[in-house]
């Protein structure tokens, strides 16, 4: 479904990716963990097309991204779904039109054949009744079921998560998981979850890639990173204060520093 | 941006301008499928035109009276109190409607593009609708570049209008000139070409002002401080600008 | 979409506004714009005059001080090499002699010029397509000042009967006496 072999890439100086090799296959949930700043949201873009790698190959429905002309790009694109981190609803419409937003601009369905989809998809996430809110009016969590049903409302067959626990109560987060896992199984949805929230993850995720310094450091399923006697993942996968990734910032000898009197 | 290094101020402005011009060129190709949704259109000519319109034509009244004040004044020392109407009709006819009316957009109408479409950038607005496969070029940037394109015109005659109204009311009600000869003495020396310098350089202004809205808009940085920087630099750049073109034009026409 | 009703009718409203000023600019303000709706009756008349000085098409026509009529064309006769003004008068004043006096006046100092008339003493009245003969063209201000410079200095110029300065020459011909007087 997805794969991307050898990528590298560079932003503001600095080498993000450093030969990145990672497999979706279809109808997974497919967890991406790493630190923050590790490149996880930049992975996607990739995969959207948005940014363009220096090296390597990034290919989705067997098609490499990189070299698709914008109309292809956009035909590509309406077969995938994206979940913003904050859901990213269009603040001027309300609930019901920010779900029917895709529908309208792409299809040339009746409003009553739109109504019935909306409403279907409202429903798969719970919100139905909140159809005509604006998006100022809802919480957080709620935001993110919206934004949710408006990735399913062209029925993709890719749908991609950005960081979707983050800054939820345990209940909205039991919700999201649950409805993440449901997309997959009732509607066969490939997911792929971009988090680093490991617990989360864990109870859902089918296979599980954890990006370190560039590279994949561990691939298979949540059982297997858990159990991984490589240090950076150890680590990670452990929330340990120290490992590869130090705690200290780097800095001048502490001793040296305290001692020396005021000069700037 | 952020170096520590003080970037060549004459290149960035280069580079600004060259980035608008593009800017320009990508719009313009997404005027046409913008004309063909009118509701998008209308919401936006709403937004720039129907609220600025107080603001408009309050400014035009007051603008008016002062120049039926200012104009009588000045009129009297010659004896010529009568051309009252005249210098009134083309002072705002040629001048003071099409700038103080791309003025007051700017800053009312500008501001508000630009913080409306920043804060689509930085809350990932724009980025969702290009996932879903929506140019915003289409749906949010040339609906509203064109809003202000027609808007401005319009406002312009209001205030044109209005402004007349006010030197009347100055120079016929207050400073006693009569009526019949301020409207003769107006229409007397108002030419169709006076018409036509004040409603190109509305169309021109209107072009520039709603160009710098969209542009500084959809080119912020995603944070709140980038939303206010590009709202300020819509304001600053398009008084400059429309002061620079009024020149080019005024010398243009005469 | 909510408040959509309020929006249309702001929007058209607005529109509706900004057209009709467009159209109140274009139409009623300027000389030379389309005249809309009712023309006055009226009728039109010719007179030539040697020089218009700046009368303008649109400049009013009056007489006794009464706003009567306006020019409304304005062109050169290549054949008398004469100032061909045509102005249309109010129906309603009709009784207007045939032998009738007009003359460009200006409004004050330095205000604009307008055709004003003078009764003449015959029974039959002007007519559509009438042309008045009587005509005194515009006072323009820099010839009378060079008539009086040139005038005066002329008697001056008699005085110093020995004076080597040729007095003939500062002798003014009419218009061209403007060339010298500027020194």
């Amino acid at each position: 479904m997805v794969a991307v072999r050898d990528v590298h890439y560079a932003i503001g100086g600095r080498e993000l990716f450093k030969g990145l090799d990672l497999t979706v296959r279809r109808g997974s949930i497919t967890a991406i963990m790493g630190p923050s700043g590790g490149g996880k949201t930049t992975l996607l873009r990739l995969l959207t097309g948005q940014i363009v790698a220096d090296r390597g190959s990034v290919q989705v429905f067997g098609e490499e991204v990189a070299a698709l002309p914008r109309r292809a790009l956009y035909a590509l694109r309406q077969r995938l779904g994206l979940l913003f981190q904050n859901g990213a609803l269009l603040t001027d419409m309300d609930v019901f039109d920010n779900v029917a937003f895709p529908v309208r601009e792409h299809a040339d369905l009746a409003e009553t054949l739109i109504r019935k989809l909306v409403l279907l998809k409202l429903q798969a996430v719970g919100l139905r009744g909140a159809a005509h809110l604006m998006p100022a009016e809802l919480s957080g969590g709620m935001a993110r079921r919206v934004a949710l049903a408006r990735a399913i409302v062209m029925d993709p067959e890719v749908l991609m998560y950005d960081e979707p626990f983050v800054g939820l109560d345990p209940i909205s987060l039991g919700v999201i998981l649950r409805l993440i896992k449901q997309m997959n199984t009732a509607l066969g949805i490939t997911s792929i979850v971009v988090s680093h929230d490991v617990q989360e993850l864990a109870t859902i995720a089918d296979e599980s890639y954890l990006i370190l310094d560039g590279r994949i450091a561990a691939a298979g399923t949540p059982a297997l990173l858990r159990d991984s006697d490589a240090p950076g993942v150890r680590q990670f996968m452990t929330g340990g204060a120290e490992g590869p990734v130090a705690f200290n910032y780097p800095a001048r000898d502490y001793l040296s520093e305290l001692l020396a009197d005021g000069d700037e | 941006m952020s170096n520590g290094v003080r970037s060549n101020y004459v290149l960035d402005s280069l580079v600004r301008l060259g980035s608008v011009l593009l800017f320009l060129l990508r719009i313009l190709g997404q005027c046409l499928p913008a004309l063909a949704r009118p509701a998008l259109l209308m919401k936006q000519i709403y937004n720039s035109g129907a609220r600025s319109l107080i603001i408009i034509m309050l400014s035009g009244l007051f603008v008016g009276m002062v120049l039926g004040l200012q104009g009588y004044d000045l009129l009297e020392r010659f004896g010529s109190e009568q051309a009252l109407g005249s210098a009134a009709a083309l002072g705002l006819l040629r001048e003071l409607a099409p700038v103080i009316t791309a003025l007051l957009f700017a800053g009312r109408a500008g501001t508000s593009l630009t913080s409306e479409i920043g804060l689509m950038r930085a809350t990932d607005q724009l980025t969702a609708m290009e996932i879903m496969a929506v140019d915003p070029l289409r749906y949010v940037v040339a609906p509203r570049f064109l809003g202000g394109l027609i808007a401005m015109p319009l406002l312009t005659a209001i205030f044109n209008v209005i402004g007349l109204y006010g030197a009347h009311l100055v120079g016929v009600q207050l400073m006693g000139i009569d009526r019949g000869v301020f409207w003769s003495q107006t229409q007397g020396s108002v030419d169709l070409h006076d018409v036509k310098e004040g409603l190109v350089k509305s169309v021109v202004f209107g072009l520039a002002c709603s160009l710098i809205a969209v542009h500084e808009g959809y080119h912020a940085e995603p944070t709140a401080e980038g939303v206010g920087l590009a709202t300020t630099r819509t304001v600053v750049a398009s008084s400059v600008l429309i002061l620079l073109l009024d020149y080019a034009l005024t010398a243009q026409f005469l | 979409m909510r408040a959509n009703r309020t929006l249309e009718i702001g929007t058209g409203m607005f529109v509706l506004l900004g057209f009709a000023a467009l159209l109140f600019l274009t139409t009623q303000l300027p000389a030379s714009g389309a005249k809309l709706g009712r023309v006055k009756p009226g009728y039109n008349v010719t007179a030539e005059f040697d020089d218009i000085g700046g009368l303008k098409v649109g400049s009013p026509v009056t007489m006794a001080g009464v706003h009567i009529g306006q020019v409304t064309r304005i062109r050169f006769d290549p054949q008398d090499y004469k100032a061909v003004v045509t102005m249309r008068l109010d129906a309603q004043y009709n009784q207007i002699p045939e032998d009738s006096f007009a003359s460009i006046q200006t409004e004050g100092l330095l205000g604009g010029k307008y055709v004003g008339l003078s009764p003449g003493g015959l029974d039959t009245y002007l007519k559509d397509g009438s042309r008045i003969d009587q005509t005194q063209s515009a006072i323009v201000l820099e010839n009378i000042i060079n008539k009086l410079f040139a005038g005066y200095a002329s008697k001056n110029g008699e005085q110093a009967a020995g004076s080597a300065a040729p007095a003939d020459q500062r002798k003014p011909a009419g218009n061209s006496g403007k060339a010298e007087s500027r020194r």
